[in-house]
């Protein structure tokens, strides 16, 4: 698996662009490119050009790497905001948790009671360095747009967790998570465009008013 | 191989049987048509497959991989399988013809289309679930079976009353379905590690039955089992749900949506090679409970519909008491009991599907005539609707266990089976001896119920304006209740040829493995009952056709006596109502019922007009269950603060959870 090394840096990059921007159409568009990635990445790390592994990566790619942004670029269009102002934990911040859980996932990766063909390769250190920026993302920020981003690299992190199953894992399974993807995605649009009706923002604070007494 | 293919049929058409009329935005009947066709050739099908397999002789299992974890698509039509496969194909055949009269679309633009759908759904769920061999099969045919039925209880959903017994029954069915998940999750756990694997094929179920696991699958079981059955302590959502439901929806319901659980009772005690036998005195305990309990609360009830749903209850108890006696009789070796027992328990669960369906028919015709379910309003009824007051007295007679129709013969059963249990010597006397009473009693006590149910509903005068335009259902409504009413004569007359089934089901039950059980009629004076009630049925024929005769020749009595006895002007207010008529059963047992009673405040030689009301609440209901809900929902407040409604801090807690379990350890 001599390219899955280079494309795992890639998708750690992109982590930590999508840390350091504050412009949605970045925030979009970069975590498209990592989910085309990982597109690329289940066809190598599936080894060879079997006839399934490039059906899920091609299904992979036309939904994280097309589909799902431009449903996210429509939303944007409709709520006409371009930045995330005032996120809770400035970027510069972000930027260094994220390099602090980049390199915890590193160090903890190796206590892991891993397959030996998994061992020492950068596949679960970057799968979990992932979900900790998801996490990050979803956390330290207001608007629900970059909230869907969040939950798009959280998704791609666990995505990059279950390829270090793939041969114990049915093919089912990845294309069952990649199509309730979309489905959530699907439903956060319609929320996101309540929300914008009834707030005139797509800031989420703002959904502390739906709060039961 | 033929019978299976059928019942997979039957199972495809009646799942498609109401979607074209979602594709077709005509309101004309056609569509309704088309489902009714749909759904007859479904029932048609699955009865053949039945009758097949219970007299055709034997049955091949069909399967197919299934890449579920422990699923396969495995099905057959075992004898077991066939009697309930029969059951659902006749009442939901004869309740989708009902329903064409009785819930048309032109008076039901809103809902009609709905109840189509998930009633067709209803069926295919059911009979997927009998004649699926894998535990995972089963549970999705029971899931596509509650979930359905969770939207026929709700067909009229804009009422508030419907929505929150939607609401009880989709909570109920969730808990049951909650156990029966644990239920299964053990049966895997035990199988693998009895060696059988963790595939949940029912050919794996025997060795993780007879594991030290068992207890508790039979306890889940028991509960799981038994919420879908409405057996006493669990049958909360039950009287609610088939009085809101729709009659022909109530219909299938009460006659085979709820034996469902009973057929997972059967199947699980069938696969317990020596089942403990504490199973068999739990199983009676619960019938015992259910029955007094069921038509003691029936008494007790105004509401017609919810009056039958109370006597669901006291047959679900009977048929316990039955499988009690049964699996005593299989855990003590005793297979006189096994075939009692176990005989008079599935003949019930037939005649009750047979009587209950026609009543709630009846009932529904009722309503339908005269819009409204409550006892206290109708009255003078038989003169009105004449054939409906028949059939509805046909079922009166079958469900109170008396000759010459249905009832009797199962119950005949399970009293011989409880005597023979009383008169041995082997420590489970005290079943019989506790048992065949409480039989007796319920027996007793669902007489009274009826004869105030007849009474008050269909003899005597029209209390209110309701009824007094009533007049019989049209066509499609009466057949189907002439049909079951004739169903109900057939298995009293026909005790022989019924008997002959109940054998092949028995020996399904007992296995292959173990000796051969006696034949029923060997133990049944089978012969005597079916003659005795042609004889019986004879007499009354002829003593109806001399009473009508001698009425029709005598001279109409003078319409006003000499001194009238004091009744000079009487009025409809002056019948027994059906509240005066239980008042002193209910008294006996209002420490249990609770009734809650309002009596006019009367002061002074002349008081004013006052009224009187009364009512029996569900006690399970009104005085256990929603007090405990409100004391945990009082309790639970307490953790509000953390419900505070920030977005973000809800991550943080999915967050910190997380890093503190990927640190554990």
């Amino acid at each position: 698996m001599p390219a899955v090394e280079p494309l795992l840096v890639l998708i750690l990059m992109l982590n930590f662009l999508l840390l350091g921007t504050s412009r949605l159409r970045t925030a979009i568009n970069t975590s498209a490119f990592q989910g085309a990635v990982l597109g690329g990445l289940t066809v190598l790390v599936h080894g060879g050009f079997a006839v399934r592994p490039i059906l899920v990566g091609l299904a992979t790619i036309a939904i994280k790497g097309v589909l799902i942004p431009l449903m996210l670029h429509r939303a944007l269009r409709d709520a006409a905001i371009r930045r995330e102002i005032e996120p809770y934990v400035s970027s510069v911040v972000s930027l260094l948790l994220g390099a602090v859980a980049t390199g915890a996932s590193v160090l903890y990766a190796d206590r892991l009671p891993l397959a030996p063909q998994h061992r020492g390769s950068l596949l679960v250190p970057a799968a979990l360095a992932t979900v900790l920026v998801g996490f990050l993302i979803l956390t330290s920020r207001r608007k629900a747009i970059t909230q869907v981003v969040g939950y798009l690299v959280l998704e791609n992190g666990i995505f990059m967790m279950g390829l270090t199953l793939h041969d114990a894992m049915p093919y089912l399974v990845e294309i069952g998570v990649l199509l309730d993807l979309l489905v959530a995605i699907f439903v956060i649009g319609i929320v996101m465009n309540h929300i914008n009706r009834e707030f005139a923002s797509l800031d989420v604070t703002h959904l502390e008013q739906l709060k039961e007494e | 191989m033929v019978s299976e293919w059928l019942v997979v049929t039957a199972v495809v058409i009646s799942a498609l049987s109401g979607v074209p009329g979602l594709l077709s935005p005509r309101q004309g009947p056609a569509r309704e048509r088309l489902f009714t066709g749909a759904m007859t050739v479904a029932a048609v099908c699955a009865a053949v497959a039945a009758l097949v397999a219970l007299f055709g002789g034997t049955s091949q299992e069909l399967s197919a991989p299934w890449p579920v974890p422990g699923g396969q698509l495995a099905i057959r039509v075992d004898a077991i399988s066939a009697m309930f496969v029969l059951q659902i194909a006749l009442l939901a055949g004869l309740g989708a013809w009902y329903g064409l009269a009785y819930w048309p679309q032109r008076d039901h633009p809103r809902d009609g289309r709905k109840l189509r759908v998930f009633y067709g759904a209803v069926t295919a769920g059911m009979l997927l679930l009998v004649v699926a061999r894998n535990g995972i099969l089963f549970l999705a045919g029971w899931e596509v079976m509650a979930a359905s039925a969770f939207v026929l209880v709700s067909t009229e959903d804009h009422l508030p009353a419907v929505r929150d017994t939607g609401y009880l029954y989709i909570l109920s069915t969730r808990a049951g379905t909650l156990c029966l998940f644990a239920m299964f999750a053990l049966l895997g756990a035990a199988g693998s590690s009895a060696g059988a694997g963790a595939d949940l094929h029912m050919d794996r179920w025997p060795a993780a039955l007879s594991s030290p696991l068992g207890d508790a699958i039979f306890v889940l079981g028991l509960c799981g089992f038994g919420l879908k059955a409405g057996a006493m302590p669990l049958h909360v959502w039950l009287p609610s749900a088939h009085a809101n439901a729709p009659s022909h929806v109530s219909a299938v319901m009460s006659g085979v949506l709820i034996k469902t659980g009973i057929y997972g009772l059967v199947r699980l005690t069938s696969l317990a090679p020596s089942p403990p036998a504490w199973w068999g005195y739990a199983l009676v305990a619960v019938g015992i409970l259910s029955g007094v309990l069921g038509v003691w609360f029936a008494i007790g009830q105004h509401d017609l519909k919810r009056l039958l749903a109370y006597h669901s209850v006291e047959n679900i108890g009977i048929i316990f008491l039955g499988l009690g006696v049964a699996v005593l009789g299989r855990s003590l070796g005793r297979s006189d009991l096994v075939v009692l027992g176990l005989a008079g328990s599935l003949l019930h669960v037939w005649n009750h599907g047979l009587f209950k369906g026609l009543l709630f028919l009846a009932a529904g015709a009722v309503v339908h005539a005269t819009g409204t379910r409550q006892i206290d309003r109708l009255g003078g009824l038989s003169r009105r609707m004449p054939r409906t007051s028949l059939l509805f007295l046909v079922g009166a007679v079958a469900i109170c266990g008396l000759p010459p129709l249905n009832g009797l013969v199962s119950e005949l059963f399970v009293y011989l089976g409880l005597f023979r249990a009383a008169t041995s010597h082997d420590g489970m006397w005290l079943a019989g001896a506790l048992g065949a009473p409480a039989l007796a009693l319920v027996g007793a006590l669902a007489v009274a119920c009826f004869v105030k149910v007849f009474g008050a509903v269909f003899l005597g005068e029209p209390r209110s304006a309701d009824g007094a335009n009533a007049h019989d259902p049209e066509r499609p409504m009466l057949v189907p209740m002439a049909i079951l009413a004739a169903g109900c004569a057939f298995v009293g007359l026909g005790a022989p040829v019924v008997s002959m089934a109940l054998d092949v089901v028995v020996a399904a039950w007992i296995g292959p493995g173990a000796r051969s059980a006696p034949a029923l009629s060997s133990m049944a004076p089978v012969v005597w009952i079916s003659a005795t009630s042609a004889g019986l049925l004879v007499v009354i024929v002829l003593l109806t056709w001399w009473l009508v005769r001698r009425a029709r020749s005598t001279a109409a009595e003078p319409a006003v006596g000499t001194w009238d006895c004091g009744y000079a002007a009487p009025s409809a207010r002056m019948q027994y109502t059906s509240s005066s008529f239980a008042e002193r059963l209910i008294a006996l047992l209002a420490f249990v019922l609770r009734p809650s009673v309002h009596p006019p405040k009367l002061e002074g030689l002349f008081p004013e007009s006052g009224s009187f009301h009364s009512h029996v609440p569900d006690t399970v209901l009104d005085r256990v269950l929603v007090p405990s809900f409100r004391l945990a929902a009082r309790l639970l407040g307490r953790l509000r603060p953390i419900q505070h409604g920030k977005l973000h801090l809800y991550l943080l807690y999915i967050f910190g959870t997380l890093i503190v379990l990927l640190l554990w350890r």
